[in-house]
């Protein structure tokens, strides 16, 4: 009787956690494409997609922010996160930025800091930008082209600013200038790379061409900062603003609170609306509280900005009413799998195909939960990036693979029965671990047999799947990955996983593809004009990589947001592939 | 006694010492035997496109590239001696006791720690006398009733407190009295007791009772089982013998002598529990110790992770040191010498 | 009411203890535990009873149940206890609370469990005091030296603050019996008083019981297997057996002209110190009966050696626990001629 009662209770637990984490139905793919304007407040599933949603221009209130984690850092120089550079725009101001518009609007750059895109040398190699007059750091004073050209030189040292991002560091002309902290020149004139010749011009000079170098403008590390006021690694204690927002108080680790910045002037701001007065950030609270505190109201955003968890994602998609409050919108990442040409008889490039046209993708996508989770992929540059066009060289029906197309590869790369590799995944990632599985079986329909390898996802890159001598030498013919873009360009996304140029001896990001007519592709790209051959010029980039077959895409990523009714003029923004944090007001 | 104590603070300072060579050892010699050098460590301190030289110059500044008994030499010179650290444009001083510098936040350890413990200190008392309190008056009176409706209750409630996991009744407990009814704070408002305290209490009084019950049903099931053997023990028959109210015989007698098994696994919970309670701290978005180690884990963050290594080994060491002490208090049959 | 039953005692009108009928049951869930099933017997003040019985015969039950100490619920009882005309069957919980330890106390097997490990011996007994007198402690504790010092243990103003476990054996036996005695009781219940203690220390132990029953003039009851152990200081022996008397009479008796053959098994199975043994001792065959399923007849019959010397009457007929001579009774189907012949003739020679 004892035990019966026990049973009892233990199951009936055991029933209310399966019914909070049970699994709904129902869908809903969308791309993000623009609908057209008009009012928008009837709260529908992506309501905030391609449009804005419950629009306002009402200012007031405070934003409730909550971070399951928390930043790699405050300090523009040292923050490489995408919701970071999303955020940062609050109280920071680059020399370029993303439009705060909806959609494909929000992937195209504006000038801010400067007047303008810049202007570039006919070889590519010297950008020169005119900073607007009247812009004020919140004490006041005024901003200069010194201000900008110190911030760059400071997030060169990768020493004292190790998170954030290296471009700079590649593309600027240093002549071994390392960091301005260590610069021996009186004057602290050290770097020739860039040039101020007045306080409203910035001019940067750069090794190699480089026709995108406005998406580098846009990058935190070119937010002015006053050399008085650099305290290096311990800066972003007390980041001094240029945006419309300054600290208030910062408690790293736990919370920090952004008020006003008085000095900030709107007229030398067409970009930012700045609603809210007052913006509370919570750091390192339970992913599935915020969840839960979003859906009572008692939160208005999730800043990581990568969708709620499986928990509250299954709950929200079986309740309608909840389903109408949320978006489903594509990112600029993908999920692939890298097919390694350093291992026989993947140095075959129909054997290559083979695996391209047995795999099923259809499993690919249920791996990552669905249509919830990913749209299925056939080609590497996500649709949300401009230009970006479909490409499907290795087709099949419905996208379950093709047995008879492999099968016929097989034979031509002389493995008629199939051949025996290894599949490498991130031993953390469940996802990851049911690719593997999912393509072990789809491959096995034509004789390829796949064993499982998991590597630990913080060495994945370095010690093993990115290690190009451990990969071979451990036969990882296959490789599960995945990449999101810096920006959404196609320089962003595709050169550090398709340039054999960059591969190193270990920690790289590009596992697979090494083929020299790809890379004379880049090198076209980089040097492409105007912003409409840029963008074929990585088209064809996308569509030579597919070609060789050493990648094979699985799904673009989707993610399932929240949105709280407690927000106004809210959209989701291609640039970052999530919520504007520059645009979003406070219900009041 | 006092020679005793001296010999117990000499162990455990020797433990200390054990504790963070051994996690020294863990960090750098593991990868070492797995085959990566020095960069290859480095490499997880540098962004994501960094480049070999940049990855070395990292292996430099955190100065993997010494031998490693110098690198443990700093470690523990800095704790008694303090140790200078740049941040770039200047130089900033480490006072002792300098658990070193994060290598990912570049922040100083130890005034983490220390913040962090306030939190953790917080939640572990409040827990534990919550727990101890109830735990043992309903293992008592299941003890004394047992058999009855209120035993079989207060039991089936203990084993779904030693069942449920922590995020699961901690974020059901969230949803209810802070989204749903709207009594106490939700997760992440902590604020330090000299701020405000009521807003401490008011913070932590979920998960205190969250922490609490998972607890108290251990410590109900302990205190049950020992009670019932101890009140048929000879002498609580001696007790009613001589005419103690059963009042007396049970919390004089019974009681007393169900204290030392108890609080032999209250040292140990509240030592493990003050080296942080990392469910607890993480459902309930507290900036506690364990949230902290997790972070310093997931995050290779070798001085965070010394630094909470040593504290917890510390609580643990102490906590069983006073459980020791105690024990002499408790049971006068145990003496020291 | 005394008048219908047959009470074993010297003097029944002036008994201290009267116990009629006692029956003290326990429900289990393999059936009814018949631990004591209809026992009588008195007691006076200054004098000594001895019941005697092996292990399961019911004499702790019984002197359980006099101090009131089963748990309600568990046992069911019967029948009368009468202490100094009071019921104590009847009496509330709190009623029988104030008069134990006061008015009629208990001795224990084990001196080193019964006590609480974590108090001082001084503490156990001031409690004790302090319960029924309300004294400072300070008088509580001067009293517990004076105890301490009556029960003969040396420097007992520095030994009142030391804890059991630094006593020896036949010290905590003192020092419990001083805890008992410290009110005064009139009715001391010593069960197994020395069956934890060294050979050497029991007879100290024993000597001390007698003596404070002379100081004390209180009604003792010793419990025991043991019949030496009676056999010196107690006035009167009871034999139990399966929860019942078997004999009833005067220690004198009981050695000299013990009727019943469960008595006989008991004396054949005592080693004695104050002669020769000429053969092996002799156990009683068989173990006692459970008490669930208790023997129809007389319970002791499938351990008789003579029960066929009844015809079938001892297994099928309960003999009657009657007075065979003055205040000497018991409860045998046996003749009184088969009963001597026995005794004289098979009996006796081998003891």
């Amino acid at each position: 009787m004892k035990k019966q009662r026990m049973v009892t209770m233990v199951a009936a637990g055991a029933a209310t956690i399966m019914a909070l984490s049970a699994c709904g139905g129902g869908t809903n793919t969308s791309n993000n494409s623009n609908n057209g304007g008009g009012a928008n407040n009837v709260a529908a599933p992506n309501a905030a997609i391609g449009k804005i949603f419950n629009p306002s221009d009402k200012k007031g209130g405070t934003l409730r922010m909550a971070n399951s984690g928390d930043w790699d850092s405050l300090d523009p120089a040292d923050t490489y996160y995408a919701y970071s550079w999303n955020f940062i725009r609050l109280y920071g101001r680059s020399l370029m930025m993303f439009a705060s518009a909806p959609g494909p609007d929000g992937a195209k750059l504006v000038p801010d800091l400067a007047e303008a895109k810049g202007e570039h040398s006919d070889d590519l190699k010297t950008w020169t930008y005119k900073i607007k007059k009247n812009v004020k750091f919140e004490d006041g004073t005024v901003v200069t082209s010194k201000d900008v050209k110190y911030a760059v030189e400071r997030s060169l040292d990768k020493d004292s600013f190790p998170n954030g991002p290296t471009y700079f560091n590649e593309f600027l002309d240093l002549q071994g200038y390392t960091s301005p902290y260590k610069d021996t020149d009186p004057d602290k004139l050290g770097l020739k790379a860039i040039d101020t010749p007045d306080d409203n011009t910035i001019v940067f000079h750069l090794v190699k061409p480089f026709s995108g170098f406005d998406y580098f403008a846009q990058m935190p590390s070119t937010m002015p900062v006053p050399r008085a006021k650099d305290t290096g690694t311990e800066y972003k204690k007390k980041v001094i603003s240029t945006g419309p927002y300054k600290f208030e108080s910062n408690e790293l680790g736990k919370n920090f609170t952004l008020v006003r910045n008085e000095n900030w002037d709107p007229s030398t701001d067409p970009n930012r609306k700045a609603l809210p007065d007052k913006i509370t950030v919570a750091l390192n609270v339970n992913a599935d509280d915020i969840d839960n505190r979003l859906q009572s109201g008692d939160l208005d955003v999730d800043v990581v900005g990568s969708g709620v968890q499986p928990a509250a994602q299954a709950k929200i998609l079986a309740d309608p009413q909840l389903k109408n409050n949320s978006d489903n919108p594509l990112a600029a990442r993908l999920w692939y799998t890298n097919i390694n040409g350093d291992v026989a008889p993947l140095n075959n490039i129909e054997c290559r195909k083979a695996i391209q046209y047995a795999a099923d993708k259809t499993g690919y996508q249920r791996a990552y939960g669905g249509n919830t989770g990913g749209e299925i992929a056939t080609h590497l540059l996500p649709p949300v990036i401009p230009g970006s066009e479909k490409y499907d060289p290795f087709p099949s029906k419905d996208n379950a693979g093709d047995v008879d197309k492999a099968k016929e590869a097989l034979g031509k790369c002389g493995q008629p029965n199939g051949f025996e590799t290894n599949i490498s995944y991130r031993a953390e990632r469940p996802k990851e671990k049911a690719v593997a599985e999912s393509l072990q079986q789809s491959l096995g329909r034509v004789g390829i047999k796949l064993n499982i390898k998991s590597y630990p996802v913080a060495d994945y890159a370095k010690l093993y799947a990115g290690k190009p001598d451990f990969a071979k030498s451990n036969s990882l013919g296959l490789m599960v990955f995945g990449w999101a873009a810096d920006w959404p360009d196609g320089f962003g996304f595709l050169k550090e996983i398709t340039d054999s140029r960059t591969i190193k001896p270990a920690g790289n990001t590009n596992f697979s593809i090494k083929d020299p007519g790809v890379d004379a592709k880049i090198d076209a790209a980089m040097s492409a004009k105007d912003d409409a051959s840029r963008q074929k010029a990585w088209v064809d980039v996308d569509k030579a990589a597919m070609d060789t077959a050493y990648a094979l895409p699985g799904v673009v990523a989707k993610g399932l947001y929240y949105r709280p009714k407690t927000l106004t003029n809210v959209f989701i923004t291609d640039g970052f592939s999530e919520y504007d944090y520059l645009a979003l007001g406070v219900a009041q | 006694m006092l020679a005793y104590i001296i010999r117990r603070l000499i162990g455990a300072v020797i433990l200390l010492f054990v504790v963070s060579l051994v996690t020294f050892a863990i960090f750098f010699l593991v990868p070492r035997i797995a085959g990566a050098s020095v960069d290859d460590l480095a490499s997880r301190y540098v962004g994501k496109t960094a480049d070999a030289t940049t990855t070395h110059a990292m292996a430099e500044k955190l100065g993997f590239t010494d031998p490693l008994w110098e690198q443990y030499g700093r470690f523990v010179k800095a704790i008694f001696a303090g140790a200078d650290y740049s941040t770039g444009p200047t130089t900033v001083h480490c006072p002792a006791p300098c658990f070193g510098y994060s290598f990912i936040t570049q922040n100083p350890v130890w005034p983490d720690l220390v913040d962090r413990m306030g939190v953790t200190i917080s939640l572990a008392i409040g827990a534990s006398i919550l727990w101890l309190f109830f735990g043992v008056a309903t293992g008592v009176v299941s003890a004394l009733r047992r058999g009855t409706v209120f035993d079989r209750a207060a039991m089936g409630v203990a084993l779904a407190g030693v069942s449920l996991p922590i995020f699961f009744t901690g974020l059901l407990s969230l949803t209810i009295f802070s989204y749903g009814l709207g009594w106490t704070a939700p997760g992440g408002s902590y604020v330090n007791f000299g701020d405000n305290p009521i807003r401490w209490a008011g913070a932590l009084i979920l998960p205190w009772i969250t922490l609490a019950f998972l607890n108290a049903a251990g410590y109900a099931r302990l205190t049950r089982a020992t009670m019932l053997e101890t009140m048929n023990e000879d002498f609580i028959r001696t007790a009613r013998a001589k005419g103690l109210s059963e009042g007396n015989v049970v919390v004089k007698h019974g009681l007393r002598a169900v204290l030392t098994p108890i609080l032999t696994i209250f040292g140990l919970d509240l030592g493990i529990l003050l080296g942080g309670a990392v469910l607890t701290e993480s459902t309930y978005s507290l900036p506690g110790i364990g949230k902290y180690a997790v972070d310093a884990i997931v995050n290779n963050d070798l001085p965070k992770v010394l630094g909470v290594t040593l504290v917890g080994a510390f609580f643990i060491i102490v906590a069983n040191l006073i459980v020791d002490l105690l024990y002499a208090v408790v049971d006068p049959r145990v003496r020291y010498s | 009411m005394a008048g219908d039953v047959a009470v074993p005692s010297r003097k029944p009108d002036q008994a201290f203890l009267d116990v009629r009928d006692l029956r003290v049951h326990f429900p289990t869930d393999d059936g009814l535990v018949k631990s004591v099933d209809g026992l009588t017997f008195a007691l006076e003040r200054g004098k000594t009873l001895g019941i005697v019985g092996e292990s399961g015969s019911g004499k702790s039950v019984t002197s359980l149940s006099i101090m009131g100490l089963h748990k309600r619920g568990t046992a069911q009882i019967s029948g009368q206890i009468m202490l100094d005309g009071e019921d104590l069957v009847a009496a509330t919980p709190e009623r029988v609370r104030e008069l134990r330890g006061k008015r009629m106390a208990m001795i224990f097997q084990d001196p080193l469990t019964a006590m609480h490990p974590f108090y001082t011996v001084g503490q156990q007994i001031i409690e004790a005091y302090r319960v029924h007198h309300k004294v400072s402690k300070q008088v509580a504790r001067k009293h517990a030296i004076e105890m301490l010092d009556r029960v003969g243990i040396p420097q007992p103003d520095r030994r009142v603050d030391d804890y059991p476990h630094q006593f020896s054996g036949g010290m905590r036996q003192r020092a419990m019996i001083a805890m008992a005695l410290s009110c005064d009781p009139e009715l001391l219940i010593a069960d197994e008083p020395t069956t934890a203690l060294d050979v050497t220390v029991q007879a100290q132990i024993l000597d001390l019981i007698v003596d404070l029953q002379k100081d004390f003039n209180s009604a003792v009851i010793i419990i025991t297997h043991d019949l030496g152990v009676v056999a010196e200081l107690a006035d009167d022996i009871m034999v139990m057996y399966a929860g019942r008397s078997v004999e009833y009479g005067t220690a004198h008796e009981i050695f000299s002209a013990p009727q019943h053959p469960y008595t006989w098994g008991l004396l054949g199975s005592m080693p004695r110190l104050d002669r020769e043994r000429t053969e092996r001792l002799l156990p009683i065959p068989g173990t006692p009966p459970s008490l669930i399923n208790v023997p129809d007849g007389c319970p002791f019959n499938p351990r008789c050696a003579f029960k066929d010397l009844n015809g079938d009457l001892s297994t099928t007929e309960r003999p009657e626990f009657r007075e065979i001579s003055p205040r000497h009774f018991i409860a045998c189907h046996l003749s009184t001629e088969e009963r001597q012949r026995l005794w004289t003739t098979e009996i006796k020679p081998k003891l």
